[in-house]
């Protein structure tokens, strides 16, 4: 503890250079094993200074972690003779598979809106949609959409006040990460804010793949796809016979 | 216990799985229905992607008839030979099929398609089997009536005609090779048997001895059923190996127990239960199209279309 107060007050004795984020996580990759149903990821560190905290302005913490980013299309259902049929189309150019937002305070104080347009940090931010096709008059109901639908299946996640930060030095969060994972390296970014403003970002990648046979078995299907089917059906087959072997084995 | 799909990515209690194919397999052992009908769209409920459904479906529809047809070989209850052509046609029905899936996916929608081909074809091949069954045990309480079978009809003054021995029949081989092209492009695109299209079809267009439906029925659905897997498994990577294991484990207990079950009941009650069960499942289909859903949008992947 004293070796700690000496090196801040070391650090403080030095020029001053504004706030810094210095972070870690308990896990930088993630492994989807055969029993994977979700994941949690601790986010923690601490705000490097070099000069007394400034009393002024208040400071914020914004934790993201973004999933990888791929065009979907978003398709509303209408009625037509009777029956529901998707009708108008939107594609969004890219929307991350999936994102987490967690914040030290509610949105409007930690982040100004101009620094959430330059960082892309808001979920309607982080989703990027060109355009609608010229007869879809009302495209951002599509976005808002997806929004709703992602976020009920926690794929989205917007975690308000969520971040603990303590002594305006330290902060943590967890982000639960649900079992539908897409592959693919994860964005993690941690933004430091003073009355909004970004004043430092520290960003990192977190992993997610599939290991072991899950990953065995991804890859067959992909690389070898004709070996890969002959396999599942003798596979389906050897453990359909077994399985009525052992069944007439039991009656007899 | 929950388990991790790798190509269905997404994770489910592993028990339910097997659950689901017990019950189904049981299904199919009774009636010799590939029981796909019930499964692909069970499978739809709990969150695996429609188009893997209908592959994997294919799949352990493969593993699950081929211990009913082990067991009906042995009874001597398949006409290899009808089996034989009504195969042909299924195997050009499948390609077709997958064909005409991965165009309507393209679409975006392969789901609307897949839906409206259930309620249309489960509405009138229940109903249908309902009324007919219906009749049948009205006519057998009925003593001194006499069941009428129509010997001659339009099928039989078709070309190409061949002999069927273990079924007694001389016959034209173009009806049975329609309707198995038929039944394999239901394979393909609504990740079925097509055992609910051609029971009925050897039964009331081809005239063959119930007894012999269910084994010829079940050999061209494994063939037909294998030859889809692997189409979707080398053009859409859909097949999920561990999701079709579990299925099928669950579905080769149900299907054994579901063979014994069926041999201890009359073939009219055993139409009358398949002829239900395919009407309920229409009901609740066309309900979901006729209904508002509760979400008017979804999420796909950008197609082309």
């Amino acid at each position: 503890m004293i070796r700690v107060l000496i090196m801040m007050l070391c650090l403080s004795a030095l020029p001053a250079q504004g706030e810094e984020v210095v972070a870690g996580m308990n896990q930088n990759r993630i492994a989807i094993t055969a029993n994977f149903d979700g994941s949690e990821i601790l986010i923690f560190g601490a705000v490097k200074r070099e000069e007394p905290i400034p009393s002024a302005d208040a400071l914020g913490v914004i934790i993201t972690v973004a999933g990888p980013s791929r065009p979907i299309a978003v398709r509303r259902k209408e009625k037509r003779l009777g029956i529901w049929v998707n009708v108008d189309s939107v594609e969004v150019d890219s929307a991350p598979s999936f994102y987490a937002i967690a914040t030290s305070a509610p949105m409007p104080e930690v982040l100004a809106d101009i620094e959430d347009l330059r960082h892309k940090i808001s979920i309607p931010r982080a989703i990027r949609s060109v355009g609608a096709p010229m007869h879809v008059k009302d495209s951002a109901s599509f976005t808002d959409a997806l929004i709703r639908i992602r976020i009920k299946n926690k794929l989205y996640q917007l975690l308000e006040g969520q971040v603990e930060l303590s002594e305006e030095t330290l902060f943590n969060t967890s982000i639960a990460l649900p079992s539908n994972l897409t592959e693919g390296d994860y964005k993690a970014r941690i933004l430091l804010t003073r009355s909004g403003r970004v004043v430092d970002i520290y960003e990192t990648e977190i992993g997610v793949h599939k290991v072991g046979l899950e990953r065995w078995i991804y890859a067959l299907a992909h690389e070898r796809p004709l070996v890969y089917g002959l396999f599942s059906l003798f596979i389906a087959i050897a453990a359909g016979w077994t399985a009525s072997a052992i069944f007439r084995y039991f009656r007899a | 216990m929950q388990i991790y799909l790798p190509i269905a990515e997404v994770s489910v209690n592993a028990f339910l799985l097997l659950g689901l194919g017990g019950i189904v397999g049981m299904l199919s052992g009774m009636f010799g229905v590939g029981g796909g009908f019930l499964m692909t769209p069970l499978l739809f409920f709990i969150g695996i992607p429609p188009a893997v459904a209908v592959a994997t479906e294919a799949n352990q529809i493969v593993a699950s008839s081929f211990s009913g047809v082990l067991a009906h070989l042995k009874r001597k209850t398949v006409d290899l030979r009808m089996g034989t052509v009504l195969l042909i046609g299924g195997l050009i029905g499948a390609a077709l099929g997958v064909q005409l899936f991965n165009h309507l996916k393209s679409l975006g929608q392969v789901d609307l398609l897949v839906k409206l081909c259930y309620v249309v074809f489960l509405g009138i091949i229940g109903g249908l089997m309902f009324i007919e069954s219906l009749n049948a045990i009205r006519r057998s309480k009925k003593p001194g009536a006499k069941v009428i079978r129509k010997k001659h009809n339009w099928v039989h003054n078709l070309p190409f005609k061949m002999k069927f021995r273990t079924s007694g029949l001389y016959i034209s081989v173009i009806p049975p090779l329609v309707v198995g092209v038929l039944v394999g492009v239901l394979a393909a695109i609504m990740g079925v048997g097509g055992g609910f299209i051609m029971v009925p079809a050897m039964i009331y267009l081809l005239g063959m001895p119930t007894k012999v439906v269910i084994g010829t029925s079940l050999f061209q659905i494994i063939f037909v059923t294998a030859f889809t897997t692997l189409l979707h498994a080398t053009t859409n990577f859909t097949v999920d190996m561990p999701l079709a294991v579990l299925l099928l484990v669950g579905g080769v207990v149900g299907a054994q127990i579901g063979a014994q079950i069926g041999t201890k009941l009359k073939a009219e009650q055993l139409r009358i239960l398949l002829a239900m069960m395919v009407l309920a499942v229409c009901g609740k289909l066309a309900l979901d199209l006729l209904l508002m859903p509760s979400e008017l949008y979804s999420i796909g992947p950008a197609g082309h279309g």
